[in-house]
């Protein structure tokens, strides 16, 4: 038994099965090896792209090197700047709007209710649907001509509008989409971080004599602020992984009112076919995601144990 | 007080009124789209919303089966999503494994970078795919997809199955070797059946992002070897959207992840949140 207790604590236990076998690097191998050349290897490449002139349909060996160039060029390219902006714009009212009622729902299907699993099967059924489907499903909705939006509207007297046609209410549409799918994203992070909670602590709040509403904001939501801002920066980073739904619903029109950053790169890329210029803003894509992500890291990695560092 | 607000039954009126019809606006979109699928032409063109009173077809449904290429998608469909979610499952639970169970040189930096390239969007993969797609003349093969959509599942299956993996006490395994098992043994009598909900979970969503995926499909696949969501977007016309028809497709591509939602809703919210909660 002595020689089992010689070991340091560490809170990553040594494996019998694999300590005693295989070495781990041996495990990590393949997963890592597919990272590198899926994701790693292809951002390298975009940050070396970014100094090339290359077009579509010409060698990429052949491609001038044009320095900084491409750099350049997109700080004063206005697309990028209105693409930016649509991004920034479109993040801020999908998300606090979707926290607000992620949390709200969470908070109503918190209690054992009768029926709280057919509810909760149903709010996260968004999440499950195609991006492409949905586009499809609210591009119909939004149809100026049969669309049922407008004829609803019309009981409350309000003319038909060509919603995808004008660049504000192609705008509100792209944020309705989005706040369809994603608030159940919210929802179900917040609903197991509530049904997590100690449950003493919740009793002792309401024998306090703490009412409903100070409950919930001085007790519970504080007891969740971590998970809420995980869940916020998780949303964030998806705000510029979108592009799906634009690309169906407007091709990120009328103008540019809809064209989101990764929409952006993509027309540039393929549309306007700058290979080279398109990598150049998906390295300021990289960048602005990585700073993202690099606040999660330090909000915790679940994977990192404190007792490693 | 919390208690009488919750259980008067205004109080229980109110919670159940908010409740449905926040479902009812979840699922209508969903609804209009099954509806719209079954709808003839006439009743799709028609200005007036109709959800349930009209005599349903089945002619959507016959064109798209028998005159599209829907065979060819919903089998290249079949195909990513399956093998990577193979893929995925298979080396995300090995370096998981590792991560949870073992100490090694750089196995933070592992994590870390790991939870970095969880990250990278789509768009920014789309260049330098492309241009991979073309150097080695792989335009025609869908191994390219299931490549990255390996790559692009794996930070969230290590996240999601690390979380599973952490649950499990390591006592048991020691009982296990302690009885003279040999680590598969090990893995498959011990391990396994307790990660079932785990690898459960992991295989819907990577599926379900395989199946869903769009921007690099189009891209990088050619006519014989498009998924469904691209062969759906394909109905989009300059002449306008056949909206019955183009229904019919989403409906069928849609039916996969909803049945996964039906059948294991449960371990979904406990899956989705296993890294957020310990987090």
């Amino acid at each position: 038994m002595s020689d089992v207790t010689i070991h340091a604590p560490t809170s990553a236990k040594p494996s019998p099965f694999s300590a005693r076998s295989l070495s781990p690097y041996f495990f990590i191998l393949p997963a890592v090896a597919v990272m590198f050349a899926g994701l790693v290897y292809p951002v390298i490449q975009s940050f070396y792209l970014a100094f090339f002139d290359w077009r579509i349909g010409t060698d990429m060996d052949d491609a001038p090197f044009v320095g900084m160039e491409n750099f350049v060029r997109m700080l004063t390219d206005e697309g990028v700047r209105e693409s930016l902006w649509v991004t920034m714009r479109f993040g801020f009212w999908t998300i606090t709007i979707e926290m607000f009622l992620g949390v709200s729902l969470a908070l109503l299907l918190e209690k054992p209710i009768r029926g709280a699993s057919i509810f909760r099967t149903i709010f996260i059924l968004p999440l499950m649907v195609s991006p492409v489907v949905v586009g499809l499903i609210w591009r119909y909705l939004f149809d100026a001509r049969i669309g049922w939006i407008n004829y609803y509207l019309g009981y409350l007297g309000i003319e038909p509008q060509v919603w995808l046609g004008d660049a504000d209410l192609a705008f509100f549409a792209m944020v309705f989409t989005d706040i369809w799918q994603w608030t159940p994203f919210i929802f179900i992070i917040v609903i197991a971080g509530l049904q997590a909670l100690p449950s003493e602590v919740m009793e002792a709040s309401k024998i306090d004599g703490a009412n409903w509403w100070q409950h919930i904001l001085f007790v519970k939501l504080p007891m969740i602020k971590s998970i809420l801002i995980i869940a916020l920066l998780l949303r964030l980073i998806d705000v510029f992984r979108a592009l799906e739904v634009m690309f169906i619903m407007t091709g990120g029109g009328p103008g540019r009112a809809t064209e989101v950053l990764s929409l952006h790169i993509y027309n540039r890329a393929f549309t306007t076919q700058q290979l080279g210029y398109a990598s150049a803003i998906a390295v300021l894509l990289i960048v602005i995601v990585s700073l993202l992500s690099l606040a999660i890291l330090k909000m915790g990695n679940p994977m990192k144990d404190k007792a490693d560092i | 007080m919390a208690g009488k607000r919750i259980n008067s039954p205004w109080g229980v009126v109110g919670h159940y009124a908010a409740l449905i019809v926040l479902a009812l606006i979840t699922l209508a979109p969903i609804w209009v789209m099954i509806a719209t699928g079954f709808k003839p032409d006439v009743v799709v063109q028609s200005r007036d919303p109709v959800w349930f009173f009209f005599v349903p077809t089945l002619d959507n449904y016959e064109f798209i089966l028998t005159r599209g290429r829907f065979d060819t998608y919903l089998v290249n469909s079949i195909i990513v999503g399956t093998l990577s979610t193979v893929f995925t499952l298979t080396f995300g639970g090995l370096c998981a494994y590792a991560l949870a169970r073992t100490e090694f040189h750089g196995r933070v930096f592992v994590a870390n970078t790991t939870l970095l390239v969880r990250m990278v969007p789509p768009a920014v993969l789309a260049v330098p795919a492309f241009a991979m797609v073309i150097q080695f003349n792989l335009d025609n093969d869908l191994a390219v997809l299931v490549f990255f959509y390996t790559a692009l599942n794996l930070p969230f299956a290590i996240w999601l199955l690390f979380g599973f993996y952490k649950q499990i006490p390591v006592e048991l395994e020691e009982a296990a070797i302690v009885d003279g098992a040999t680590p598969l043994q090990v893995f498959y009598k011990v391990l396994l059946p307790l990660m079932t909900s785990g690898y459960a979970v992991a295989g819907i969503f990577t599926f379900r992002i395989a199946w869903n995926e769009f921007i690099l499909a189009l891209l990088l696949t050619s006519r014989s070897t498009r998924t469904l969501p691209v062969g759906a977007a394909g109905f989009i016309t300059d002449t306008g959207v056949e909206w019955g028809r183009i229904m019919a497709m989403g409906t069928l591509i849609v039916i996969p992840p909803l049945l996964f939602t039906f059948f294991a809703a449960r371990q979904i919210i406990a899956g989705m949140t296993a890294g957020a909660v310990k987090g």
